[in-house]
């Protein structure tokens, strides 16, 4: 049974890789090259699967993990719609979102060790 | 040449991206999880951004490329930490295969 549950998971997974890298995929804007247009796909799969954990973390502490990960990845996100889209702002966000997501995330851990903001 | 290196900057990105979000599925346990993600995460960002600096150049964008991964290999591990000390703290139980908690020991020792 435990076996079973691990080739289905292989499987899926395998099918989104396989279907991200070969399937003809809707183009949102003009990319300038095809692996960009891949790499938007890559890593909004990524983002699903933090989201997933958000909403299926057993505890708090699992969803400020999944969090955590899922602002790493908006950075990653606003890099790589820096470069077809030519506007040279979506850094600058980048920058703010990494830090923004640093101060809050440590924000969230002092409430889970039950501590008040003010010690 | 240099859009060559970037794209295979970018795409080893994307692998890790992706199979750090992989580990956020599929392990077991909080602090397992935590171990698999944030590096490879952070390891993956950080090459995007490089590839976006050797794309660019040493234009503005670039430089603030450079400066966001600088930023991200500061914040992550710090990040990281603080989670996994409070989840301690906060008494989320490792998963029943983990062999050892050096953590709990210090803990016993500092009160």
């Amino acid at each position: 049974m435990k076996s079973l549950r691990w080739l289905i998971g292989l499987v899926v997974i395998s099918a989104i890789f396989g279907a991200i890298l070969f399937l003809p995929l809707p183009s949102l804007l003009d990319w300038q090259s095809p692996l960009l247009k891949r790499a938007f796909f890559i890593l909004f799969f990524s983002g699903l699967f933090s989201l997933w954990r958000i909403i299926r973390g057993p505890t708090a502490a699992d969803r400020a993990v999944a969090l955590d990960i899922l602002g790493i990845l908006i950075v990653g996100f606003c890099a790589i719609l820096g470069i077809p889209t030519g506007r040279d702002w979506y850094i600058d966000i980048g920058i703010a979102w990494a830090l923004q997501s640093f101060i809050s995330i440590l924000a969230l851990g002092k409430y889970l060790e039950g501590r008040r903001f003010d010690d | 040449m240099i859009e060559t290196a970037a794209f295979i900057f970018i795409s080893i990105g994307l692998a890790f991206d992706f199979f750090g979000c992989l580990g956020l599925v599929r392990f077991p346990d909080l602090y397992n999880r935590l171990h698999s993600s944030i590096k490879c995460v952070t390891l993956g960002t950080s090459s995007i951004l490089f590839g976006l600096f050797l794309y660019k150049g040493f234009t503005p964008a670039g430089a603030k490329a450079l400066l966001c991964i600088l930023f991200l290999l500061l914040t992550a591990p710090v990040s990281a930490h603080v989670l996994a000390r409070s989840a301690h703290k906060s008494g989320i139980k490792l998963w029943d295969k983990s062999v050892c908690d050096k953590y709990a020991g210090d803990e016993k020792i500092n009160d």
